[in-house]
């Protein structure tokens, strides 16, 4: 469906004078995206998940994004200071955070400007502003609140005063405590929610809290909806396709700390750092009612020190960073490599270099995690594509550390970390957990490092252990764990370390093509992307291109079987969230141009003309822009 | 079956270790290298204690003395520089049982991994940690360390070191949960020993200061001390060492010290000449982290299920709730 051909549609049914007094309107939609914002603390993004959670219940595919300002409290009123969430609604199944924003609901009018400025809303998107600032007392706030609304009015948007303010204050003192709820409840007329799912929802979320504060909630929640049941003209309805299975709805953050508990690892060691720490807090909650311990360390240096230490000890152990921490981990990270001590590192990406973009959503750390560490520190990199993948990598991860006692780096990004999306509820199975560590005595002879001569593994010695005494050290060493500078014995080391991601890549399996098998252009992406690529490709197919795509989920060690599905096709490019020089600007040609990391990555390896299309702009990238670009590079001879 | 298992036991308990037992590669350090010293009263300890080598951990960094694990039949790990103390609380985060040790030098543990050692102190985990301290920097040929005296001429410092070098007890004596602080010369064997000895028994974070020779490139550093016996103050008395009389005719610049008594400890840790030898602070109601940490629960499958699902329910959207409602529209 064709969003903005639908959402001109319908504008032209919803934009009667509420006061006519005509029947409302429904009109069954296939998706919207709709969004709440606020000022920090006016609890938006608590509307937004209610709204989620109630449309998720329902039977709808749901995706709501964070917005987040960059601030802990900026400043009210602020352009930059939106702070909500964004929550697209479909009949299907959704995979990603969509295209621009459908239906906003915003307390003040500058942070709408904010959003409108960053291109965020779609240009007739339906607006529902706050009307209390027409008749604030500060002659400034009226003046910007009426250019404001009168700008967007002649911009194209359909802009709907509501008195939330005035409304709200007939049932509680404090407007700003609550006004989220009738928020919601507006929304829940407007969409056609069941109202019985929100008042439960608002028990589940204030189950905490006095009962006083529930019925106060679900009062301006009720409020909210008679209002708009009776003021809008306009109704909506997505048909929802109910569940046939439990699902569960998280966040990737939330998923990856399931993730660790479900893998059976027992430590995790962090420091705090955007936007990982949410996991890291999840985690603090659960992980020591099985046992576990997260161990918040002095620095990033001391978590994953504190991580391999327990790692070689016996337990396979995680450490959880962001950006600036991930490269302040790459140390400790090559001793684990050297050492062959199992190891997890989840990288939750955010924009770089420096302290960059935290809140913001990148991909700009494949290669560091790929060839981060000095000299040659072969490690697996994994990146999950869903939330879904955000629990079961975790599994994988471990998994794969301790039976090739390797590190494995999962690359998750701020844009999986803060979603939220249903899926099947996992069914718990005995071999996600680790096996109790070997404590027995070694055979007499056997090596520390006695490397398997086709696929470099050796068997891993855990302290304790009668016969198996040696020390480990980050030094070349001999099979024996011997220091050791002989040329030979460094070279035999380097070998076997390397040889197990090839004894890895036997083991996997060729991703499938979404798509034909064969055609003019083959888009690849790795991580968080998946869901928008998919999306637009699916689009673009349906217009009878021949376009498909591929999606890694392992990107080190790449599984066989690419270069084939590569030739297939005419054109292939890879769509990423990182920096690709533009062979438009002037002084790039092909002999400077840098290429993504993915796309630099596939040319190196299999010697194919592999174009990319990047942007580091802190957004996701919407399945619209894939679009584009896609029906762009088809354009091309 | 039982008797065998029994017996199994009896020989396990009966076993002895000797010397020789402990004894690991050949130390390559320089002849008259203190960290000799600082190895020869460990593997004395460990045959005292009858240590079973496969249950010990040399956790050290990178330096000289951090080859120390090497010249050790045990477990090892020689990690990077600065970063032995925090592998080794991970270590004993999850293995209790084993024990652990920690060799570090001056620039590993007083620079580059100044901010671990600080909060390894205030963690106080049960583990026995050496400071060699030979006041420069060894392995990287002579560069001056932070407990470099001022003045000292290195290759980095040619005109002399320009500030005061810093002091490792009063540090850690001013960190809080400190519980165990100590300080060893290593040419004293008899008083290194006894040291070495108390701090492995104390339960919690047990450091220890060895004032460490380094002949290859400060021949001289502490003549003074080991010329004159009157500059070094032994601290004895309840709770700390026992002094034989062989000794005490050697060193008599003696003095009692309570190691309960955290004030004058301070004071004595700011005392660089005389050199205080002994035990400066010792406290055994400091928690350790890991016993704080640990839960006790069993990590048994249906443990980690049950807590897994109870989770999982939180989150969950179960079918009947949406087929069995109509929707408001
Ligand atoms: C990250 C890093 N920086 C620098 C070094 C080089 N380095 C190795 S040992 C050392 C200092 C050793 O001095 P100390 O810790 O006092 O040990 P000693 O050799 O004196 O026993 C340095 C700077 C290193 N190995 N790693
Ligand atoms: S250089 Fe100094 S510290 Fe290093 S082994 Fe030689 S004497 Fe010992
Ligand atoms: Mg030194």
């Amino acid at each position: 469906m064709n969003d903005v051909a639908l959402a001109k549609s319908l504008s032209s049914k919803v934009l009667q004078p509420r006061s006519s007094g005509r029947a409302k309107t429904l009109t069954t939609l296939n998706e919207h995206v709709v969004e709440v914002i606020s000022d920090s603390g006016e609890g938006a993004q608590r509307c937004g998940q209610s709204l989620g959670a109630i449309a998720a219940k329902m039977g709808n595919g749901v995706w709501t994004v964070e917005i987040i300002p960059a601030e802990i409290r900026p400043p009210a009123r602020s352009v930059a200071g939106a702070s909500g969430n964004c929550i697209r609604l479909g009949a299907g199944r959704v995979t990603n955070g969509g295209n621009e924003t459908d239906l906003v609901i915003a307390f003040n009018e500058q942070v709408l400007l904010g959003r409108v400025r960053s291109g965020e809303l779609k240009p007739d998107c339906i607006i529902l502003l706050e009307s209390m600032w027409r008749e604030n007392s500060d002659p400034r706030i009226v003046g910007s609140y009426v250019a404001t609304h009168d700008e967007l009015v002649s911009a194209g948007y359909r802009v709907l005063e509501i008195p939330m303010e005035h409304e709200c204050r007939k049932l509680v003192p404090d407007a700003r405590r609550g006004k989220n709820m009738f928020a919601l409840g507006v929304l829940c007329s407007i969409y056609s929610l069941d109202l019985q799912l929100a008042r439960e929802q608002i028990a589940l979320t204030f189950g905490k809290k006095a009962a006083s504060v529930i019925t106060s909630n679900v009062r301006l929640l009720e409020a909210g909806h008679e209002w708009a049941e009776a003021n809008l003209d306009f109704k909506f309805r997505i048909p929802a396709t109910p569940a046939t299975e439990p699902q569960i709805v998280i966040n990737g953050n939330t998923a990856l700390a399931l993730g660790i508990l479900a893998s059976g690892m027992e430590v995790c060691a962090m420091y705090p750092i955007t936007p990982a720490t949410s996991a890291s807090h999840y985690l603090s909650d659960v992980f020591e009612k099985v046992g576990g311990v997260v161990h918040q360390a002095e620095d990033e240096i001391g978590a994953c020190a504190f991580a391999i230490g327990a790692s070689y000890a016996g337990k396979c152990t995680v450490t959880i960073t962001s950006g600036p921490g991930y490269s302040l981990k790459q140390e400790a990270i090559g001793l684990a490599v050297m050492g062959e001590i199992p190891l997890v590192v989840v990288n939750v990406q955010r924009g770089g270099p420096s302290t960059g973009q935290p809140t913001k959503a990148e991909q700009g750390d494949l290669l560091s995690a790929m060839f981060g560490s000095h000299g040659d520190a072969p490690k697996v990199v994994i990146a999950p594509s869903t939330i879904e993948d955000c629990f079961y990598s975790m599994i994988t991860a471990r998994k794969i550390a301790e039976t090739f006692n390797m590190v494995v780096v999962v690359l998750s990004d701020a844009n999986l970390a803060t979603s939220q999306q249903p899926f099947p509820r996992p069914r718990f199975s005995e071999s996600w957990l680790a096996p109790p560590f070997d404590q027995s005595e070694l055979p007499a002879g056997l090596k520390p490092y006695q490397w398997d001569q086709t696929t470099g593994l050796a068997r891993r010695f855990v302290p304790g252990q009668p016969r198996g005494m040696h020390t480990l050290t980050g030094l070349a060493h001999d099979q024996l764990s011997h220091v050791a500078y002989d040329p030979e014995i460094n070279h035999e080391g380097i070998r076997a370390r390397s040889l197990k991601l090839a004894a890895l890549q036997k083991t996997l399996k060729t991703p499938p093509v979404f798509g034909d098998d064969s055609g003019d252009l083959l888009v690849i992406g790795w991580g968080s992307t998946r869901g928008a690529i998919e999306e637009a490709v699916e689009s673009v197919r349906a217009e009878g291109h021949k376009v498909s795509s591929l999606h890694f989920t392992i990107i080190q060690p790449l599984p066989a079987g690419i270069k084939e599905i590569l030739q297939r096709f005419t054109r292939v490019m890879t769509i990423e969230g990182n920096w690709s020089d533009d062979p438009q600007d002037e002084i790039i040609d092909e002999t400077n141009r840098r290429y993504s990391a993915l796309a630099m990555l596939l040319r190196a390896r299999y010697l194919v003309d592999v174009d990319c299309w990047s942007e580091v702009k802190g957004q996701q990238i919407r399945p619209n822009m894939v679009r584009r670009v896609l029906l762009e590079k088809l354009r091309q001879h | 079956m039982t008797i065998a298992a029994t017996e199994c036991l009896l020989r396990m308990y009966d076993e002895r270790y000797g010397l020789e037992d402990y004894q690991g590669g050949v130390p390559r350090w320089c002849t008259g290298c203190g960290d000799n010293a600082i190895l020869a009263a460990v593997q004395r300890l460990c045959r005292d204690e009858n240590l079973r080598p496969e249950k010990m951990v040399f956790v050290s960094g990178i330096g000289c003395s951090s080859r120390f694990p090497h010249y050790m039949k045990s477990y090892g790990f020689h990690g990077i520089h600065g970063r032995a103390l925090p592998i080794a609380e991970g270590i004993k985060m999850v293995r209790p049982d084993l024990h652990v040790f920690v060799n570090t030098g001056d620039g590993d543990c007083c620079s580059i991994g100044a901010a671990h050692w600080i909060h390894a102190i205030r963690y106080n985990m049960n583990m026995t940690v050496m400071l060699h301290d030979n006041q420069i920097y060894g392995l990287t040929k002579m560069q001056a360390s932070p407990t470099s005296p001022k003045g000292l001429k290195s290759n980095t410092t040619p005109r002399g070191a320009y500030l005061d070098g810093l002091q490792p007890l009063t540090v850690t004596l001013g960190v809080q949960n400190v519980s165990f602080v100590a300080q060893a010369v290593d040419w004293i064997p008899e008083l290194l020993y006894d040291i070495l000895s108390a701090a492995f028994h104390h339960k919690g974070f047990s450091f220890v200061r060895i004032l460490q020779r380094c002949p290859e490139w400060l021949p001289n550093l502490f003549d003074p001390w080991m010329k004159d016996p009157q500059r070094l103050l032994l601290l004895h008395g309840e709770g700390g060492l026992r002094i034989s009389p062989a000794l005490s005719k050697a060193y008599q610049n003696q003095q009692q010290h309570d190691p309960s008594d955290l004030n004058r400890a301070r004071e004595l840790a700011s005392v660089i000449d005389p050199i205080p030898v002994g035990i400066l602070y010792r406290n055994t109601d400091v928690p350790c982290y890991e016993d704080l940490r640990r839960t006790g629960q069993p990590r048994s499958h249906d443990f980690i299920k049950a807590g897994l699902e109870a989770e999982f329910d939180k989150f969950t959207v179960w079918p009947q709730e949406s087929g069995s409602r109509t929707t408001a529209a």
